[in-house]
């Protein structure tokens, strides 16, 4: 046929499948031709684990389904059964995954096809894509530009064409801010909508899993279909899963949405400014909205809450990472102590180091009370700021990240800068509200290609169908996921 | 500037760390950490109760029968080193020299 089909949305694809238009393997030709070419370009961009085949896996499912023989991407944190999943570090690598995660269950028993694997900041500690073990994944609109992170690599397979949707998961802000740069859409649903089990985890108490799609419309379909209680995770949530795809197209007239004062919206770049700030709220208006300031006067201290938080859970969560039971072993130890501590020290990188170190300090006898207890103080702070503002408005509207996309290189010599272009996505983790991002314009001020500019919406909590509604009615009304290319 | 015992927490860590190394995390964890003493400046917060979880959840068990799990074999396969039924490692006691 002579359709580029990877250019097609999931659901654009499926409706060729209920026509009998076109077949599953012409679809994964479509994707696996454009990574073919990827990878003659001398500027990589590496969406996918390099040197890892692609084993796409499909189960019979119902037809009619609307994500059967879509293939989906998963991120290198997400457990595929018979898959080497490394979460992009050296310590897991050859781990092949005894089972299936239960986002891969449900995606499988949806009828996707589950098609590869994508590269992410080793354990999902990044904002850039650029620490994982097999090398950075760069951005599809601008190679000289980092996708993002954590989940840089499913952000750029979809912005790619090389996926039709991506799995991604979010500590901080890690599937909203990659799509924000690479011009998709991504969501964290609330925290406990979407079963954990088998994602390696990173922070317990803020790691969600969601997608990363072309438009509003895929997002909705994909997580319609990974949602859901799952007795194998006690932290996921026994709430009904709506239908989201009918909120789609319904009017937000009348909706209120809350907006930050200059005064606590710092440090935007000017043309973030310009496009999720004041272009933003005027797109919002002309839909009808009633657009509300409000204040989150402890987002302030996210940032700082977040660096104490994440890297004490994560060196929790890192310490089954022993060389005894699975992953690498150091071949110079002596004595079993020498062999976890070198075990470790071959193993991980330089940020999962840092954070190890950070969180262990701020959890150890002396220091408890002053990090880790302070922090969690902070965090109902910031938590009460939310259910305040969420009694005034409907949903809260927000720059996904204070600019476009940096370029490769330059934040990798000073973590703290890097940890702060999270500032605006990481109190959703913390605050446990879902959160969308979408493209909402672009930043022309710099030399090279014009560069995405993400905007959020954050909602009540298991209210990820009212983030649909505004995100498809702001889609439908700006229409850059066409203007990008996501969509024709 | 906060200076932590990098040392010691390393050995807490369990992660082992080149001299060179140790210089050159001293001072990165030092600026972060001096960053997330800026919670410092919060006050107020003698009566608010500590957030560890997003929402609050009790105690969630299941019924106590037994499934299915995946074979003792499937599990040892994937250690760098197992005999018979365990896993393998280094000597634990050390001699006295």
């Amino acid at each position: 046929m002579n359709q580029d089909l990877s250019r097609l949305t999931a659901a654009q694809l499926s409706e060729l499948y209920r026509k009998n238009a076109c077949s599953q393997k012409e679809a994964l030709d479509s994707v696996e031709k454009n990574i073919l070419v990827r990878d003659r370009d001398p500027r990589h961009i590496h969406a996918y684990v390099p040197d890892r085949p692609r084993c796409p896996i499909h189960r019979k499912a119902d037809k009619a389904s609307p994500l059967w023989g879509v293939p989906i991407a998963v991120k290198d944190n997400i457990c595929v059964e018979g898959l080497e999943t490394t979460c992009s570090s050296k310590i897991l690598k050859n781990f092949i995954a005894p089972y299936h995660a239960t986002v891969i269950e449900k995606l499988l028993d949806a009828g996707a096809v589950v098609y590869g694997q994508t590269n992410m900041d080793e354990f999902a500690f990044g904002s850039s894509c650029e620490t994982s073990c097999y090398g950075p994944t760069r951005n599809p609109r601008d190679p000289e530009r980092v996708p993002g992170g954590s989940s840089g690599g499913s952000a750029a397979a979809v912005a790619d064409h090389t996926a039709f949707a991506a799995l991604g998961s979010d500590t901080g802000g890690s599937i909203r801010q990659p799509a924000a740069f690479c011009g998709v859409v991504g969501i964290k649903p609330t925290y406990g909508r979407v079963s954990r089990y088998g994602l390696i985890a990173f922070a317990s108490s803020l790691d969600q899993i969601g997608p990363i799609t072309k438009d509003v419309r895929d997002s909705a379909l994909v997580l319609g279909a990974i949602a859901g209680h799952d007795p194998k995770d006690s932290t996921s949530a026994d709430v009904p899963v709506p239908n989201y795809t009918a909120f789609l197209g319904k009017s937000i007239k009348g909706k209120k949405v809350g907006v930050l004062s200059d005064g606590e919206l710092k440090g935007l770049d000017p043309a973030v400014r310009g496009a999720a700030k004041e272009e933003a709220q005027k797109v919002m208006e002309r839909l009808g909205a009633q657009v509300v300031e409000i204040s989150l006067p402890n987002m302030k201290h996210s940032v700082s809450v977040y660096y104490i938080v994440a890297p004490s859970e994560a060196s929790s969560n890192l310490a089954r990472f022993d060389g005894v039971r699975f992953g690498h072993r150091s071949k110079e130890a002596r004595s079993l102590l020498e062999m976890f501590e070198k075990s470790r020290g071959e193993g991980f990188g330089a940020e999962a180091k840092r954070r190890i170190i950070l969180g262990t300090y701020s959890l150890s006898s002396g220091y408890y009370d002053a990090y880790y207890l302070k922090a969690m103080k902070v965090r109902t702070l910031i938590k009460r700021d939310f259910d305040e503002a969420f009694k005034k408005v409907d949903a809260i509207m927000l720059p996904t990240a204070p600019s476009a996309a940096f370029r490769v290189g330059e934040k990798t010599q000073d973590p703290l800068q890097m940890y702060l272009s999270d500032i605006f996505t990481i109190s959703a983790n913390l605050a446990g509200v879902p959160a969308i991002s979408l493209p909402c314009g672009f930043d022309e001020t710099r030399t090279g290609k014009p560069l995405p500019i993400g905007l959020q919406f954050l909602g009540r909590p298991f209210q990820e169908e009212v983030l649909f509604q505004t995100a498809y009615a702001y889609e439908q009304e700006t229409g850059f996921h066409k203007k990008i290319g996501n969509v024709s | 500037m906060s200076s932590i015992d990098l040392k010691h927490v390393a050995r807490l860590a369990r992660l082992h760390f080149s001299e060179e190394e140790l210089k050159f995390f001293q001072t990165q964890v030092a600026q972060i950490l001096s960053f997330v003493e800026k919670l410092n400046e919060v006050k107020g917060l003698e009566n608010v109760p500590p957030t560890s979880h997003p929402f609050s959840l009790s105690d969630v068990f299941r019924e106590d029968e037994a499934k299915p799990s995946l074979a003792l074999e499937e599990f040892l396969k994937k250690s760098p080193q197992s005999k018979g039924r365990f896993f393998q490692v280094p000597k634990i006691i050390e001699d006295k020299t």
